[in-house]
């Protein structure tokens, strides 16, 4: 009786837990970086070159460089849950606010090194203009009943020429130690502050869950627009709602991508970011067709991306091929967390379980 | 197996994780008769089709057909379709956007280019034979939901089968239509063809069947010939109880008019309804009378705003509102359960928790939402109060039978506390146990002083509930009857433009 309980429990885990296929993944890759060179875990404590301590380690590069795909999943995954579709100019929109954030930090002279604008003052336009962005993909989205991914194809296509223009094709760079703070370290912290801002936002995103019923008018928006609609919802005002915050979380990755390189490369900066974003909604186990969602399993699901790709460059696969393998790795990935092989492994496990049970009560 | 027999399932039994839906069921159909299967929701029919035509595994049991020898393993819907097992779902699953002749033929296996104008040839000479008013070249998304009925049975009958499987196909039809469908039972029957027909409809089963089998909780109560049993014991079979005789009965009794709750004039929406004047008392309950089209559902709709309101004025309570969207009508108490439980009614993935307190919350606000303790005692308290019957709060909707969604509905909007509650067709394709449950609680809720406005297309059901009928015409308002006018008589002479009453007449 027990131990029927106990694999029924196993059996539920398994359907249920939806949270589990990212974190198989992650476990994937754990195994196969202690086989391959157990080294990879190594973080250790040293001094950067401006003689602060800080941790390093392949570890810390996977939270740091996973930042801005974390904080992008998670406005891809409220797209997705609402609008059924996916946000295809995500890195065309971190391209046109990272060329407004320097604009604004530069002012109109011409790269001088000096902050022209208080930088509090530069990240707020830049995140008016990342709003602005995903307010024209949410209304072509919710009052155009374009299909998302098509409606966001337009910027996706002239958001980086904007970018350019917006600078006049300049490549301005930013000095200031202030401002390579948010790509890099505070002072005296030893661990990058991209950390922190990814953190941040998860937080504010829990809050937003926790404290609003964005959760809830999300999913119904997403799984039936008429009942919502005869429940007194707006699907038009939801759906533009999300992209809305989809845009102010490009605003963030750009802040975070400028700082880092103090410049801006309009053609390269946050290239094909969004498809990792769109892969971890994925391979968080959420319906790319919409409706249900959980976030922390998307946020798993874009650090697990980032691990693979850190794993490949550790692995030293060629950039060129970079992608190949990625692809390959992805496409195991995705297959393995899709509904119907979920559903075909599960009846297989139960099977299993079954033929051993019979088997045991066989014996006795 | 027996001589004339088609089909014979022995011993189905199947459960989902812990719920058993079929226990060693036994069920069998001869060649040229049509066999009712009856039973309350979550009695298992639909489990049992579905195991027929192969959409669901069985875990035990076995399945024999005519000049097979052995028993059938029916894995897939095409494999149930070879053996010659066609069904036609309630919810019709084909495509809007395609043709009707492109979904008369789509999905069947053919070699080689496909000739349009055949195939158009092909499905008008069906379509004319078995009377359906419908061209073949036209979007299916452009007939009434009868027409696609009838055309989803046009497509299997086409495919010759031996075993034909209507999923309560009569629950969205007209009496004619009805009419007609049976007509081509008839015809498929004499034909050979064995046909299981799933219906709530007692009336049908001993209109158009030859037997009967009743199912309870997931087990077969009996198989009857349907001259041996009676209305009355053969619900009492489906029950598990005797049924009092007529539960409601009260629209006689004259009770006096509460004040005027919602007073509306020269309402007009998109959906092509001639301006209507409507006035709703506290505490009554009102009806919207008429055929199938006849522009009832689009009344109320236009009331809560549901489709696009173009016109009118609106006086509730003594003070002159706007009702443009539904979320107007709802900060005016108004409450509106749609006919079509499954596109506008529940959210499937979502827990009947969820279900239950979304129409709340939203008129809470976004920063107001409820906590989970607060959610789990709203659930509770109307999972039992309405008798819901479901595994726990956290069951997505869309497990839930047909009768219990609706009473999540039903209970999604009580939790607004409105105070004018529109009921459309709320006791349509679900149980006489759940259909009697919700009755009584309308009665109950008109008593506490509630407005209900309820559509049913049983004018029985509707002259047992209301004390006022509206009375639909092609998309007009043609009459109002209450008290002692209340009569099968009068009702079909208004319809039918016989009767002088109110402004409609030509």
């Amino acid at each position: 009786m027990a131990k029927e309980r106990s694999e029924r429990n196993l059996l539920s885990f398994f359907s249920g837990r939806q949270f589990l296929i990212p974190l198989a993944a992650l476990l994937a890759l754990v195994l196969f970086n202690l086989i391959v060179d157990p080294e990879f875990f190594r973080v250790t404590y040293g001094r950067n070159s401006e003689g602060y301590p800080v941790l390093s380690g392949n570890l810390v590069s996977i939270l740091d460089d996973g930042s801005e795909l974390a904080i992008l999943a998670i406005g891809m995954t409220l797209v997705t849950a609402a609008s059924g579709g996916q946000d295809v100019s995500a890195g065309a929109v971190v391209a046109i606010c990272g060329s407004v954030l320097l604009r604004v930090l530069c002012g109109t002279g011409v790269a001088s090194g000096q902050l022209q604008a208080p930088i509090i003052a530069a990240f707020l336009v830049c995140c008016l203009a990342g709003i602005l962005c995903g307010a024209f993909n949410g209304a072509l989205v919710a009052f155009f009943r374009i299909q998302p991914m098509i409606a966001t194809l337009i910027l996706f296509t002239a958001g980086r020429s904007i970018a350019a223009w917006i600078n006049n094709n300049e490549l301005l760079r930013v000095t200031d130690s202030t401002f390579a703070c948010f790509g890099g370290y505070i002072k005296g912290v030893p661990i990058p502050t991209p950390v922190f801002i990814a953190v941040i936002c998860f937080a504010a995103v829990w809050a937003l869950l926790r404290f609003t019923s964005l959760g809830l008018y999300v999913q119904s928006v997403g799984i039936s627009e008429k009942t919502s609609r005869l429940n007194g919802l707006d699907p038009r005002i939801i759906k533009v709602g999300v992209f809305v915050i989809m845009g102010f979380c490009c605003a963030v990755a750009a802040l975070i991508k400028v700082s880092r390189l103090s410049t801006i490369n309009y053609s390269v900066i946050a290239k094909d970011i969004e498809m990792d974003a769109i892969l971890a909604v994925a391979l968080g186990g959420n319906p790319l067709s919409g409706g249900k969602f959980r976030m922390s399993s998307s946020i798993l699901g874009a650090y697990v991306i980032q691990f693979l790709t850190t794993t490949l460059y550790k692995l030293d696969v060629q950039s060129d091929a970079l992608s190949a393998y990625k692809a390959a790795a992805v496409i195991l990935l995705v297959v393995l967390s899709a509904p119907a092989v979920r559903e075909k492994l599960m009846k297989l496990l139960r099977s299993v379980t079954e033929q051993k049970s019979s088997a045991d009560g066989g014996r006795i | 197996m027996k001589e004339n027999t088609i089909l014979e399932m022995r011993g189905i039994s199947r459960s989902f994780l812990s719920v058993k839906a079929l226990q060693n069921v036994d069920f069998t159909l001869r060649k040229g008769e049509i066999m009712a299967l009856m039973g309350e929701n979550g009695a298992g029919k639909s489990t049992l089709i579905k195991i027929l035509t192969g959409v669901y595994t069985k875990d035990s049991g076995e399945i024999y057909l005519e000049g097979r020898s052995c028993p059938v393993e029916i894995s897939s819907p095409q494999m149930a379709q070879e053996l010659g097992i066609s069904t036609v779902y309630q919810e019709i699953p084909l495509c809007p956007n395609l043709s009707v002749a492109e979904n008369i033929y789509a999905g069947r296996r053919r070699k080689g280019l496909i000739s349009w104008r055949r195939m158009n040839e092909k499905a008008k000479k069906l379509l004319t034979s078995l009377g359906i008013p419908a061209s073949p070249v036209q979007p299916l998304g452009s007939c009434s939901v009868a027409v696609q009925q009838m055309i989803a049975i046009a497509r299997a009958v086409d495919m010759e089968c031996s075993i034909l499987v209507l999923d309560e196909p009569t629950s969205s039809l007209d009496e004619k239509e009805t009419e007609r469908l049976f007509e081509l039972m008839r015809q498929l029957k004499a034909k050979g063809t064995g046909i299981i027909f799933v219906t709530h409809f007692l009336d049908q089963v001993y209109e158009v069947c030859d037997r009967v089998t009743v199912l309870r909780d997931g087990r077969l109560t009996g198989e009857y010939s349907v001259s041996d049993i009676t209305k009355v014991q053969l619900v009492a079979e489906m029950l598990g109880r005797e049924l009092s005789e007529a539960p409601v009965t009260a629209a006689a009794e004259e009770k006096p008019v509460g004040d005027v709750l919602y007073h509306g004039v020269n309402i007009r929406s998109s959906e092509n309804i001639a301006p209507f004047e409507l006035t709703v008392h506290k505490g009554e309950i009102s009806g919207f009378a008429g055929l199938l089209g006849s522009g009832r559902s689009e009344c109320v709709r236009a009331v809560f705003g549901a489709d696009k309101v173009t016109g009118g004025t609106v006086n509730m309570g003594g003070k002159a509102v706007t009702i443009r969207k539904p979320s107007d009508a709802i900060k005016q108490g108004i409450a509106y359960l749609s006919e079509d439980r499954k596109a506008e009614g529940i959210i499937g993935e979502l827990s009947v928790r969820e279900n239950i307190i979304l129409a709340l919350q939203v008129k809470k606000g976004f920063f107001r939402p409820f906590s989970k303790a607060e959610a789990e005692g709203f659930a509770a308290e109307y999972i039992k109060a309405l008798g819901i019957k479901t595994a726990s709060a956290d069951t997505p909707v869309k497990e839930l039978s047909g009768g219990n969604q609706q009473k999540v509905i039903l209970a999604r909007w009580l939790l607004t506390h409105p105070g004018y509650l529109i009921l459309d067709e709320p006791t349509r394709g679900i149980d006489i146990g759940a259909k009697a449950d919700i009755q009584r609680l309308v009665k109950k809720l008109a008593d506490d002083g509630m407005s209900v406005t309820f559509i049913s297309s049983e004018l029985e059901e509707m002259l047992s509930i209301c004390s006022r009928l509206f009375i639909m015409r092609d998309r007009k308002m043609v009459g109002e009857l209450s008290g002692s006018q209340l009569s099968e008589d009068n009702i079909m002479k208004t319809i039918a433009g016989g009767e002088r009453n109110g402004e409609g007449t030509q």
